[in-house]
């Protein structure tokens, strides 16, 4: 047997092609092995809201409304308080899937990422391509969970183009930040459960989600106002019932996102990279 | 050479004497050997993560204890009017069991299974496949209970553990941790791909939600509360409370009885499983 | 210790080993050669009762491995053809691990791991986990476990492939030395040049039947020459000049990169090769092998898939 098949002629325009888009084909390999999940990912992405919806937000805001009256927080009844926040924690934590496993994946199970690193393809490529794929994963649950908030009337029609920007915006950075953050882990033993229960659990718990911030004690309301979470929340509120919010804290909140967003990109592709070639 | 003499003396005579018994085909008596692995390889892995597991309930007890405990006031419940925080603090326990059990006996065991191949290992000395189920199981009911253990010590730390009786929660809790690891590692060793071991989740998340934990079964449409009733985490749930303050009656009983039979029903399971995988 | 007698396997349709026989006797190095696919490892897990045979007769030590797993297991050492040592435990730890289940007690397996440190030559290497051992420390270590319970009997299952060449004389010479001390072994190879070192008698094995039978100088004096002439002529070029020159020897196989010549005197027949005017591209003269015995009675070489 021989090998006739000849790759194109290789030319200055041919390489230079591979060279800009690598992030591209980085992207697409990242959607075809997302695609075998789909039944998990759409099973996830309609029965979260739907449980969380119907368990906290009917079951236990039964409990609050009987205590508080119909209006009790901010003025609207409890599913309305919940839904932003769920939203874009929905957003955030769907974004970890895509991120985490597949750079430890890349970096240690399979060492995927030195294989596509031999190619004319650059660490930062392999980064920018990670979180694009993860892109339209957030893109996906935010839609969807929208549409299920739609129906258990938790947010009118309006906020579909303000409440869905921003879970996908608070998903995006987030997970820009757990893409500089995993690139650096050497020894995985235990690490996802760890970042699960000392980070993503007490982010979920404490970042005024299921109840305001001001609840807490003030020894504890820093969590929040570290939390993406709770930045994403608050604008989520503000766009979605008219929360009361002032626009610096507005400023502030929007700026916090971008920044970690941007910053995180930046980490993690210098840190692709440098671990790819060293 | 005389070490060579206890050996042979040993492995031989332990299997020739339990030869005799029924069952010597898939029973050699020793789990605890199988235990003794899973605690060796312990000391050399993370110890960080095995301790944080006893932090998730305590999180989830003080966000919604207390934090959304502020929105929900009292809650009348067991036939008295109890804090939102005294009301969770038993369902948190049960669940904290479960938890720590299905961690072990399925990602773990899934791992085992298919990559690290310990299991082919193990039964390819004089160890039967009920041994490795049992040992591997009594694993994972450990980790549970241990952490049901933990969190009842910070429940009690503030001030919601109402009796004494409350101490009997923790062989409901082990009770629990081996009936959920039982099932949780006879349906892993069913599973073929990490795909369907994901589906797990889809079981996991509408229990935790649902089983009354955070508010009473009795909010649901009548229909509905007997589908609840029945499913593991309620029952659990249900088993804890009642304890916890003290009620003994019936419906405990029914509890146990359901219990000690998923635990059978999940070793056996799990026994011909690892028959089939390993000893066809 | 070990017979078998019709031993046959089936996976669904498939029969993997078909009607076997064979005997092995205490002290004996017994070897199973083969190639990839032949049921060599099949053979091996129901002699280590941990496959359930389909039909025929299995006796090891006396027992039948479907009713007295656990009592046949606590007799034998293992060493399957992939690794499965215990990646969460440092190299001591696997041993002490492995002699519990067969429920050792501590003081003898204090002083046995030492041995069998020394022996597997790991003893620098105690402290270390699984994943950061070479291929030849792995299977070392897989072959020291499989002795933690002074088996009667130890069986191989293609102990060397995939080792480098030095790995695997190391590994060789400590075979060697447990079959000097009188161990019962069974190993299974594609390698012949294995089987020609460890095995004392061997049964050639192909899609689960036996083909032949008996010690490695007995097979090649019955199933081939003395000498071997290869001669490579390019791969277009073979199969035309194979007919021309086959007559040289008592026999000639055609392989698709090169002609095998069996004759008695290699250098001579080369020569009438050349003399009828055939330059190959290369040639070598070889002694004869158990590659050969195996090519006569099936056609196939052991590598071939
Ligand atoms: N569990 C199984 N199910 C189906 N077929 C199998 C199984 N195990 C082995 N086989 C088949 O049986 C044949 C013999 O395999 P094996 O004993 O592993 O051969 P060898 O060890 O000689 O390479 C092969 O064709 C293999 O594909
Ligand atoms: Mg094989």
């Amino acid at each position: 047997m021989s090998l006739v098949t000849r790759a194109p002629a290789h030319s200055p325009e041919v390489d230079s092609r591979a060279a800009r888009r690598g992030a591209l084909y980085v992207a697409e390999y990242r959607l075809r092995s997302m695609w075998k999940w789909r039944r998990s990912i759409i099973t996830d992405g309609l029965g979260n809201p739907i449980l969380y919806l119907t368990s906290i937000g009917l079951g236990v805001g039964s409990l609050v409304n009987a205590n508080l009256g119909p209006t009790g927080i901010d003025g609207v009844p409890y599913l309305v308080f919940l839904a932003p926040a769920l939203i874009t924690a929905a957003a955030m934590q769907g974004v970890m899937n895509e991120i985490m496993f597949p750079t430890l994946a890349g970096f240690l199970w399979d060492k995927g990422f030195f294989a596509m690193r031999a190619t004319p393809i650059s660490g930062g490529q392999i980064a920018d391509g990670l979180l694009l794929a993860a892109s339209a994963r957030i893109v996906f649950t935010s839609v969807v969970y929208w549409l299920v908030l739609l129906a258990f009337g938790a947010v009118g029609w309006s906020s579909a183009l303000t409440l869905i920007p921003v879970a996908i915006l608070a998903g995006i950075s987030w997970g820009a930040a757990m893409l500089a953050a995993t690139a650096n882990v050497k020894d995985d033993s235990g690490f996802i459960s760890l970042v699960m229960r000392i980070v993503i659990m007490p982010m979920f718990l404490f970042s005024g989600t299921f109840y305001p911030l001001s609840t807490l004690p003030i020894a504890v309301q820093w969590i929040g106002w570290i939390s993406p979470l709770w930045h994403a929340t608050e604008l989520g509120r503000w766009l979605s019932y008219g929360m009361a919010m002032p626009p610096w804290q507005v400023a502030i909140s929007l700026a916090y996102l971008i920044a970690l967003g941007v910053l995180g990109l930046i980490l993690a592709r210098r840190r692709f990279e440098r671990r790819l070639t060293s | 050479m005389i070490t060579q003499l206890i050996a042979t003396s040993a492995a031989v005579e332990i299997a020739e004497r339990r030869g005799t018994y029924p069952g010597a085909g898939v029973y050699a008596g020793r789990p605890h050997a199988v235990m003794q692995r899973a605690f060796i390889a312990l000391k050399t892995s993370n110890m960080l993560a095995f301790l944080t597991g006893f932090v998730e309930p305590v999180l989830f007890l003080l966000a919604f204890g207390y934090g959304l405990g502020g929105l929900v006031g009292g809650i009348d419940a067991q036939g008295q009017d109890l804090s939102y925080a005294a009301f969770i603090a038993p369902a948190l326990l049960a669940s904290s069991a479960m938890n720590g059990a299905i961690f072990d006996s399925t990602y773990n065991v899934y791992f085992k299974m298919h990559y690290g191949r310990i299991y082919q290992g193990m039964l390819s000395t004089s160890l039967g496949p009920l041994d490795v189920a049992l040992g591997e199981i009594g694993w994972a009911m450990l980790r549970g209970a241990t952490y049901a253990v933990g969190f009842m010590s910070v429940t009690a730390v503030f001030g919601l553990v109402p009796t004494w009786w409350a101490l009997l929660t923790i062989p409901a809790a082990v009770l629990i941790a081996f009936a959920f690891s039982a099932i949780g590692m006879a349906f892993t060793s069913y599973m073929t791909s990490f795909q369907q071991l994901n589906w797990l989740n889809f079981w996991l998340l509408p229990m935790f939600l649902f089983s009354g934990t955070f508010f009473p079964i009795s909010s649901y449409p009548g229909w509905l509360q007997p589908v609840i009733e029945v499913t593991p985490l309620a029952q659990a749930v249900e088993m804890v409370r009642s304890i916890w303050f003290g009620q003994f009656d019936l419906g405990l009983a029914v509890n146990i009885l359901y219990f000690v039979a998923i635990s059978v029903v999940g070793a056996s399971l799990t026994t011909r499983r690892l028959t089939a995988l390993f000893l066809r | 210790m070990i017979s078998a007698n019709g031993l046959t396997k089936r996976y669904g349709d498939f029969t993997a080993v078909d009607g076997i026989d064979f005997e092995v006797a205490r002290g004996e190095s017994f070897g199973i050669l083969g190639p990839n696919g032949a049921g060599k490892s099949t053979t091996m897990r129901m002699i280590a009762a941990t496959l359930l045979r389909t039909s025929g007769d299995l006796t090891i030590l006396g027992k039948d491995p479907s009713r007295e797993g656990p009592a046949i297991r606590a007799h034998l050492g293992v060493v399957p053809q992939q690794d499965n040592n215990d990646a969460e435990l440092t190299v001591r730890e696997n041993l002490y691990v492995y002699g519990r289940y067969f429920g050792l007690p501590r003081s003898y397996l204090k002083p046995r791991i030492e041995e069998l440190l020394a022996f597997a030559q790991l003893e620098d290497k105690r402290d270390t986990k699984i994943d950061a051992l070479s291929g030849g420390m792995k299977r070392r270590l897989t072959i020291a476990r499989g002795l933690i319970n002074d088996p009667e009997i130890l069986m191989l299952d293609e102990p060397t492939t995939g080792l480098d060449p030095q790995a695997r004389h190391i590994l060789w010479d400590r075979l060697f030395r447990l079959k000097e001390d009188g161990a019962t072994l069974v190993v299974t190879t594609h390698h012949m040049d294995e089987a020609e070192q460890l095995c004392d008698r061997l049964v050639v094995m192909d899609r689960g039947h036996v083909v032949a039978e008996g010690t490695p100088a007995s097979l090649i004096r019955e199933y081939a020459s003395k000498e071997v002439v290869e001669v490579r002529f390019g791969s277009d070029r073979n199969a035309e000049i194979a007919p021309l020159i086959a007559d040289i020897g008592e026999r000639a196989e055609i392989l698709p990169d090169r002609i095998l010549i069996y004759t008695e005197a290699g250098e001579e027949s080369l020569q009438a090769i050349v003399a009828r005017g055939f330059s190959p591209v290369t040639s070598l003269v070889r002694r004869s092998s158990l590659e050969d015995v195996f090519l006569r009675l099936t056609g196939r070489t052991l590598e071939d898939e």
